[in-house]
């Protein structure tokens, strides 16, 4: 107990004695701002007239956290805090670079997006289920997972991201939404377990979790360890989060069941949690065994991204259309990780968050052309664009920046990968990404002919327009799709800064050890 | 389970099992116990008083939902890390506060603010599945 007396120790050799200043509190205060306003959504869950309301304040505070972070790490480097004060290696750490800050923004801009698309879509008994807790919760989890800088951590954000996934999957407690619950749940924790075994591993032979203390020790002691082992269990595990080729068959088997926002944030946050902790991973902690996969990820990535895109043509449901769109543009970001170096790398990590948004923003507009059309089915839909013309220009948008056409976000982040492959020499791995393209180009061209440009052939005519609750957030995403393809530089000046950070974590590592040279 | 010695006995132990996971709540700052184990013997606690007398005992003494008695201490535990921030130490760094009352100092900490968090979500989380469980109409 930490009685006056205790004051004699020498406490420097175990705690962090500076200050901690206000600006290093933004690296867990996205997390812990989630966490209590989840926590206030619980205990008023019965007001489901206010939970909306409360919910996207919250979410608006929860984007500006996340924004003064990137501000805050894309001028001054990576930031720190430890918990508890204890010192590196020994406390939990967060640590956050351009990469997370990247991506934690992104995600909370979906969730605000989500936030407000709810509110249209979620009824009262699935406000008092606690759809905005979960979403909440959600959040905790996706930025916990961004934001940490250690890897036990990271497993534990996992497993709240994945709790609360399992809540939001069941809302509405369908049989159909049971059966996609079951395989996602069963197939989601063979992953997280995998992990696990990885991390065990993994602390077996460095002894510290802390991704700083892993990538030096990992280069100092690269010939004596069995690295590769454990790097293959890792991609195996982040693979199958993130839905790659031979491993991705829970991801079709559940995002159609699900209320379509849910299935929109799902699309927009869980696949590329996965990516994200496959990039750390491969191109941080161990990037002499990433290259050595490389060729298998390139293979996977190929794979994953024909597959994708084939599969989606052969689809007659938006829904699941949409879900192979996502594996196919996942394949793109493995296709960048595989391919290595400033472009490859910043290529997946653009792509990924082009994907987080555009995704998001799909099921949103597949929601909605689902409720005009009043089916999903394309066999039986029609004549959209007659009923809503500004929502089929949105959703034009949409089709033509997640097929990569230019002038949107699509675009830049497969130049960046096409460009590094063929730089490398690997032309297959450059025209599968053109490939997928142009066969992702037809699956949608085929949405857009069937569901929007034929007149409906249906009798019922369901005359509703699309409300404000759907068509804000989706023109909110839309135009921050529209606004990266026509100004990429700004983003793109970050991103080559975040993929150059991550191949040389020295950064990285100073901002957890600031004693140079530990 | 609904013999006559069970009903009779089950308020006496429940207010037992009660008082004893607090002991042990309290305890574990130091000693085997905390939050999660006290929680854990609450939420038995509760349980067995629902076996005995059924749910709606249970709903009508605890006042609360159990799941806001879970969010109450999800918002505590988190509060407590959040302390620090006024201290300009980082997250979860344990403070102390040591007030005396009647001549008897009482060492009061944030550590202590969280345990009693983590108490009160698993009392909060286990009883809800517990009388969702017992519950015979679905």
């Amino acid at each position: 107990m930490a009685t006056p007396a205790a004051s004699a120790i020498d406490l420097s050799k175990a705690l962090v004695l500076a200050p901690a200043p206000l600006d290093s509190w933004l690296v867990v205060l996205p997390v812990a701002w989630c966490l209590l306003a989840g926590a206030v959504l619980l205990m008023l869950r019965k007001k489901v007239a206010a939970q909306p309301f409360l919910a996207v304040a919250a979410l608006l505070v929860l984007v500006v956290l996340d924004a003064l972070l990137l501000w805050t790490v894309a001028t001054g480097g990576p930031v720190t805090m430890v918990m508890g004060r204890w010192l590196p290696p020994f406390g939990i750490a967060f640590t956050v670079d351009l990469t997370g800050a990247l991506f934690a923004l992104t995600s909370s801009l979906i969730a605000l997006a989500g936030g407000l698309y709810a509110a249209g879509d979620i009824g009262a008994s699935g406000r008092r289920y606690g759809f905005y807790p979960f979403l909440l919760l959600l959040m905790a989890g996706v930025s916990g997972t961004f934001l940490t800088g250690d890897i036990f951590n990271l497993y534990v954000w996992f497993e709240v991201l994945l709790i609360a996934s399992f809540g939001l999957l069941v809302l509405g407690s369908e049989p159909r939404q049971i059966d996609g619950a079951v395989k996602y749940a069963f197939l989601n924790l063979v992953a997280t377990t995998l992990f696990l075994i990885a991390v065990g591993y993994l602390y077996g032979l460095f002894g510290t979790l802390n991704m700083a203390d892993i990538a030096v020790k990992a280069a100092e002691r690269r010939a004596e360890l069995p690295l590769m082992v454990l790097a293959t269990l890792f991609v195996l595990a982040f693979g199958m989060k993130a839905a790659a080729f031979p491993v991705n068959f829970w991801l079709p088997a559940s995002y159609h069941t699900p209320r379509i926002v849910v299935a929109a944030l799902f699309a927009g946050l869980l696949t590329k949690v996965g990516v994200y902790s496959l990039v750390r991973v491969m191109v941080m902690l161990f990037p002499v065994e990433g290259e050595a996969l490389s060729f298998v990820v390139a293979a996977v990535a190929t794979a994953t991204m024909i597959y994708g895109a084939l599969a989606a043509i052969g689809q007659s449901d938006i829904r699941r259309l949409l879900g192979y769109l996502v594996i196919s543009g996942i394949g793109v970001m493995l296709a960048g990780v595989a391919v290595g170096g400033p472009g490859g790398v910043g290529g997946a990590l653009f792509y990924a968050l082009h994907s987080m948004v555009v995704m998001t923003a799909l099921y949103m507009a597949a929601g909605v052309a689902g409720r005009l059309a009043g089916t999903f089915d394309l066999n039986a839909a029609g004549g959209l664009y007659g009923k809503a013309a500004y929502f089929s220009a949105l959703s034009l948008v949409l089709f033509l920046a997640v097929a990569g056409m230019p002038p949107f976000s699509g675009f830049w982040p497969k130049v960046m990968v096409a460009k590094a492959a063929i730089d490398i020499g690997a032309w297959w791995l450059a025209a599968a990404v053109l490939g997928s393209g142009f066969l992702t180009t037809i699956a949608v061209g085929r949405v857009w002919t069937l569901a929007y440009w034929r007149p409906s052939a249906r009798s019922t005519v369901i005359d509703a327009a699309p409300g404000a609750s759907a068509l804000v957030p989706l023109s909110l995403l839309a135009a921050v799709s529209v606004l990266v393809g026509l100004f990429p530089d700004l983003l793109l000046t970050q991103i080559q800064a975040a993929a150059a950070l991550l191949s040389e974590p020295s950064a990285y590592v100073n901002s957890v050890f600031p004693e140079a040279g530990r | 389970m609904n013999t006559v010695i069970f009903r009779t006995l089950a308020p006496f132990l429940t207010a037992l099992m009660l008082l004893f996971s607090l002991f042990v709540l309290l305890r574990g700052h130091n000693e085997p116990g905390g939050g999660f184990i006290g929680g854990l013997i609450a939420a038995s606690a509760l349980a067995i008083y629902g076996i005995a007398r059924g749910i709606r005992p249970v709903r009508h003494a605890l006042w609360f939902h159990p799941m806001t008695i879970a969010a109450t201490g999800l918002f505590l535990a988190c509060l407590a890390g959040l302390v620090s921030m006024v201290a300009a130490v980082p997250f979860m760094t344990g403070l102390w506060i040591y007030p005396s009352l009647f001549g008897v100092e009482i060492p009061l900490s944030t550590v202590m603010l969280f345990d009693f968090g983590v108490y009160l979500v698993v009392v909060g989380a286990i009883t809800s599945i517990a009388l969702a469980l017992e519950r015979e109409d679905f």
